[in-house]
């Protein structure tokens, strides 16, 4: 499915992991990350990153786009921060003034958002998300819900094709996105359009469903059990992040 | 834009987002029928593939919430919708985060919620023309509420973020403003359409 991996599939050590090993250990790890206090804790935590991040086999460059993305959305406030958190100043250039704590606070979130989010796209970056689905299942996820993320994961991709076929109809047409009216009228109708199109669409489906005898159960392929480089993996994970915390705890 | 990734918030807003977004998750789940189910996650989908492309404001982009219309259009699945969409956004695109995730859940999902409950009805009723200005309207508030909850969790997290907090508010002006305008020409072309979809969804139809 195209919301796995968007590059080539990459034959990674923790491909051999069972998929709820991988989603254990990406939750533990972040969990560790965020509770980070210290900057050596921190500091330590992302270098762990960057481990799993080699051992993932993804490469640097692949995951910098994810990366510049949450960055993105955090410019705002760690741009802020330092120029509104009181305390003595650290640099100060007319009105503004860089606050030493607001400085202090903004690399502490960039070390800890950064180290989660590569723990996370190492771990699970080339997890299937059909193998997902199965994992969150047995480890006690409502069925309801992992129903509802299947078919989200089947449909997605397709009405986003088809939204990407309404918005080339558009622009073939001359449509522009000049900042007026017309613009947001447009997009209204698009939006109203690829609805009416998915709903039509939710119908048929549910039609076929029927047909065939939906009870409200997917068969689903039973977990293997764990393997031996399931224990050994996560029993490395555990001594690791124990030695994290007490890094953090006594440092 | 209401993604708060992990690494940000202090662990008891962590906690109670995450208590939160569960009970509005179980609540939804509960009223939610088997057979619902699929139209539920295409439209979800539908959503989705929405808010994944950059509407062009001037110079600029933005990417929509869609909260508000979610809301009128799904009720109170917009909870199990969202969470769904939020895991997988953070899963396979590292974006937002695993321990916020009950904290954005709640975020986008609560005010979307709140404008289905209050709005849907009297959409469902009006003619096309008014129920665009209610739905665009509704949208806009589900915007705001959405950028004051996020405010509200930074805010709660440390005494730092508050300062920084109140300008992030600022910069939910405009997507409410578009945010609006889309929803509530949606709504009148929707309306005109497929009057049914905004339809209260029929209970164990």
């Amino acid at each position: 499915m195209s919301l796995a991996a968007s590059g080539a599939r990459i034959v990674a050590p923790f491909e051999a992991l069972d998929a709820r090993t991988r989603l254990v250990a990406a939750l533990s790890l972040v969990l560790v990350t965020v509770s980070m206090r210290s900057l050596s804790g921190q500091v330590a935590a992302l270098l762990l990153a960057l481990v799993m991040l080699r051992l993932s086999g993804l490469s640097l460059a692949q995951t910098s786009r994810r990366l510049l993305h949450v960055e993105g959305f955090m410019i705002a406030l760690l741009v802020l921060l330092p120029l509104t958190v009181p305390g003595p100043a650290l640099l100060s250039f007319g009105p503004f003034s860089m606050s030493q704590p607001g400085v202090a606070r903004a690399v502490s979130i960039i070390l800890s958002v950064n180290a989660a989010v590569l723990s996370t796209l190492s771990l699970l970056h080339t997890l299937e998300p059909v193998r997902l689905g199965r994992a969150l299942a047995s480890l006690g996820l409502p069925s309801r819900l992992v129903h509802l993320m299947m078919f989200l994961v089947r449909y997605q991709s397709l009405l986003r094709d088809e939204a990407t076929r309404l918005v080339e109809a558009m622009r073939a047409r001359g449509f522009a996105g000049r900042l007026r009216m017309h613009t947001w009228r447009t997009y209204g109708n698009l939006v109203g359009m690829l609805l009416v199109r998915s709903v039509e669409r939710a119908e048929r489906v549910d039609e076929a469903m029927r047909c065939r005898g939906f009870s409200g159960r997917f068969p689903m392929r039973a977990n293997r059990p764990l393997t031996r480089a399931d224990w050994r993996f996560g029993c490395a994970l555990a001594a690791v992040l124990a030695a994290l915390v007490g890094l953090d705890r006594f440092s | 834009m209401a993604h708060i990734p992990d690494g940000v918030l202090s662990g008891p807003v962590l906690v109670a987002g995450g208590v939160l977004a569960a009970g509005g998750i179980a609540l939804a789940l509960r009223r939610l029928d088997e057979e619902e189910i699929p139209r539920t996650a295409i439209l979800s989908a539908a959503f989705f593939a929405v808010s994944l492309f950059a509407v062009p404001v001037g110079p600029s982009s933005v990417h929509l919430l869609l909260g508000g219309l979610m809301g009128l259009i799904l009720g109170s699945a917009i909870f199990p919708a969202i969470f769904v969409a939020l895991l997988l956004q953070s899963v396979m695109f590292g974006f937002g985060g695993l321990t916020s995730l009950g904290v954005n859940t709640f975020n986008i999902a609560l005010p979307g919620a709140l404008v289905g409950m209050l709005l849907a009805p009297a959409i469902a009723r009006a003619s096309a023309s008014r129920a665009a200005v209610l739905a665009g309207i509704g949208s806009a508030l589900a915007v705001a509420g959405t950028g004051t909850l996020v405010a509200v969790s930074l805010a709660l997290s440390s005494n730092d973020y508050a300062a920084s907090a109140k300008v992030m508010i600022a910069t939910y002006l405009p997507l409410m403003c578009i945010e609006g305008l889309v929803a509530g020409f949606c709504v009148s072309f929707v309306k005109k359409v497929k009057p049914e979809l905004l339809a209260p969804v029929p209970a164990g139809a």
